[in-house]
């Protein structure tokens, strides 16, 4: 299977926490590849790293096989022409309508005319059900909707790779359900490879083809939907099930809360 | 619409602040008083300028007719020379005219006042780079009281 | 022990500080000029020039004002009430026009500026066009610090001319001094160059300093809503302390040798 993403053995730490150790994640080409792991453990540190905004401090990440942590700053970004984030909170451009938000990769990247412009942007919104809403400003959408546009911004460049940093949290069902279909059409109709993002984890068994969970540091478990469902670790049973206590301690690091609050026995 | 009226609002602000330049540089500064006319030139030897300085006004009866173009010192008399630059709509005093440094109010500027003088047959108008005789300069306040201390000791 | 470790991390930070701002000033400036960011740097002048236009204006007019009342009681008791042009228009070409500008200049633009910015930060809007594979220096900061630049100096010298004017309304207007007097004497005494450039001079330091306090402390803070209040209020603590400090030394500078 050819790849378009591969990070190869990386460690990453932030300031003296150690964040990653050691993980290896192939995205491969025109498959949606979900990573899943609790709150907190950086999965979003992991698609900036893809991006190429955060360097790792051992290992390598390659982008069609160019390694994103050897390029200059020039060949990053022309590299990161050919990818696109979809961030959590949609980072629409507060000051700009929704057309120009979508319309400003392009005349930023692009000698199009205007007209041409207009046209493009009509397709991607129409793509993403938000044609009728181009007027608006980012502050008179909804978040569902913020997220569509960001969707359509990202998409307006056609580029090869798109990231979803946790598309599904704080949307309602319908919404999800909106969005579950959209990154899934769009990653078919566009033969665009996506990596998303997430910890909804019925959301992603849906539409994921490959998946990733990862805890404590590591991966702790890949497969294809279906072998998740079937995984005999622990961990990730206790993930996908939800449990409240298991691998993953219910409680943050601390000392024993006896010894805490009546001294430490003799 | 919306992004032509922010280009005719910054449009309006570098208007605006043309204006200010102008009001600064014109009325403020007066950056032309030299323009404003042709002018002749005179000048004076002062003893004693005071704090005479350059652009101060040239006045007759408290109308301003020039200013002080430079004041240098003489190289061989040791004595200030004051070059004014005289308007030259006003170009008909007599040679007689006189100058003197005086002040307005108690700590005000100084200025040059001009006293034109007396006319009669044979006395010329001044020309462009003429000498003033008659001059009186400045009244220097540490001169005033060392004369006054100086005439009470005789008296007693 | 623990608090000279304490003053060393807050010390070796502090520089680190320094050395991101001047990166980010110098990743702003030397970014090759597009065309495209000329309509963005008028956008950014009417945001941070135009509108602070009317506190500008109605600030000078009144401390030109206030100039002229303090100053007639003080100079008619010697008679030397006509000095009051001269009085009025140095004062606010060396002094006010300038330091006063860059003071509410901080506050009125500088801290919306570094909310600006420290939000964007904060709503992944500058990570965005990074992945967008556009530079925010080149497409964020460049615009704004030009337009502070830019609009500063011409706020001064507004607010210069519109104090000179209030002045000459209370002065002469209102208090009886001759207009004649207030604009000769005022001509006779101030000088283009040392006056009227120098404060100009004084306005673009200002404003170099002023935007550029802003500006980083919008892009370096914490994206958090304390992060950014707390970056917003030290924008126009900083900024007004450097241009009262700058200030003596300019004046020092320019006005203390003759």
């Amino acid at each position: 299977m050819d790849n378009l993403v591969e990070i190869d053995d990386i460690t990453f730490s932030r300031g003296d926490r150690l964040i990653y150790d050691g993980i290896t994640i192939g995205v491969p080409k025109g498959k949606i590849t979900a990573v899943m792991g609790p709150s907190g453990i950086g999965k979003t540190t992991l698609l900036r790293l893809i991006g190429g905004q955060l360097l790792p401090d051992n290992g390598d990440i390659r982008f069609d096989n160019a390694s994103i942590v050897k390029m200059s700053r020039g060949e990053l970004y022309e590299t990161r022409r050919r990818m696109s984030m979809l961030f959590q909170s949609g980072a629409l451009f507060t000051d700009m309508t929704v057309f120009d938000n979508v319309a400003f990769p392009l005349r930023e990247h692009t000698k199009l005319s205007e007209d041409i412009i207009a046209t493009i942007v009509a397709l991607k919104l129409q793509a993403v059900g938000l044609r009728g809403a181009a007027s608006l400003m980012p502050s008179e959408l909804s978040g569902g909707m913020a997220r569509r546009a960001a969707l359509a911004r990202a998409i307006a460049l056609d580029p090869d790779l798109i990231m979803f940093d946790e598309p599904f949290a704080g949307q309602d069902p319908i919404s999800m359900g909106v969005l579950v279909k959209l990154i899934r059409e769009l990653n078919d109709a566009l033969n665009l490879t996506s990596v998303v993002v997430t910890h909804d984890v019925t959301e992603v068994l849906t539409i994921a083809d490959y998946i990733y969970i990862l805890a404590d540091k590591r991966v702790i478990g890949q497969g294809t939907a279906q072998q998740i469902r079937e995984s005999d670790s622990e961990l990730v049973q206790q993930f996908l099930k939800g449990q409240a206590d298991g691998p993953v301690p219910f409680h943050y690091p601390a000392q024993n809360i006896e010894e805490a609050m009546f001294g430490a026995n003799p | 619409m919306n992004k032509y009226r922010v280009e005719l609002m910054v449009g309006v602000f570098v208007l605006l602040t043309i204006g200010a330049i102008l009001l600064l540089s014109l009325k403020v500064a007066n950056q032309t008083i030299t323009n404003q006319g042709d002018t002749y030139t005179l000048f004076a030897k002062f003893d004693n300028i005071g704090g005479l300085k350059e652009r101060s006004a040239v006045k007759v009866g408290g109308v301003i007719i020039g200013r002080v173009a430079s004041i240098k010192l003489d190289r061989e008399d040791f004595t200030p020379v004051v070059e004014l630059s005289i308007l030259q709509e006003y170009n008909e005093f007599p040679e007689t005219s006189s100058v003197s440094i005086l002040t307005s109010g108690l700590l005000g500027e100084q200025y040059v006042g001009f006293q034109p003088g007396f006319t009669i047959d044979g006395i010329e108008n001044l020309k462009d780079g003429d000498y003033l005789q008659d001059t009186k300069s400045a009244l220097v306040l540490e001169d005033l009281i060392g004369q006054f201390l100086f005439n009470r000791g005789k008296d007693e | 022990m623990n608090a000279i470790h304490a003053l060393g991390v807050k010390t070796i930070s502090r520089f680190a500080a320094a050395g991101r701002a001047a990166l980010m000033l110098f990743g702003a400036l030397f970014a090759v000029p597009r065309v495209k960011n000329i309509p963005l740097t008028i956008k950014q002048v009417y945001v941070v020039g135009v509108q602070s236009l009317l506190i500008i204006l109605v600030s000078g007019l009144f401390i030109g004002m206030v100039m002229a009342l303090q100053g007639y009681t003080i100079l008619v008791d010697y008679g030397a009430e006509a000095s009051l042009g001269p009085m009025v228009a140095l004062s606010l070409l060396r002094e006010l026009g300038p330091v006063v500008t860059a003071l509410l200049f901080a506050g009125r633009a500088g801290s919306a500026l570094t909310a600006e910015i420290g939000l964007m930060k904060a709503t992944e809007q500058l990570s965005s066009l990074e992945m967008m594979a556009v530079d925010p220096l080149r497409r964020v900061v460049a615009p704004r610090f030009w337009a502070g630049l830019i609009s500063m100096p011409m706020l001064a010298l507004l607010f210069s001319a519109i104090g000179i004017l209030g002045g000459h309304l209370v002065g002469v207007d209102w208090l009886g001094v001759d207009s004649g007097s207030y604009w000769s004497i005022m001509q006779s005494t101030v000088d283009f160059d040392k006056d009227v450039l120098n404060g100009i001079i004084k306005s673009f330091v200002f404003a170099t300093v002023v935007t550029w306090i802003a500006i980083f402390k919008g892009y370096d803070c914490i994206p958090t809503s304390e992060g950014i209040s707390k970056a917003t209020t030290e924008t126009v603590v900083f900024s007004s302390l450097a241009v009262l400090g700058l200030d003596f030394v300019l004046t020092a500078l320019m006005f203390g040798i003759e």
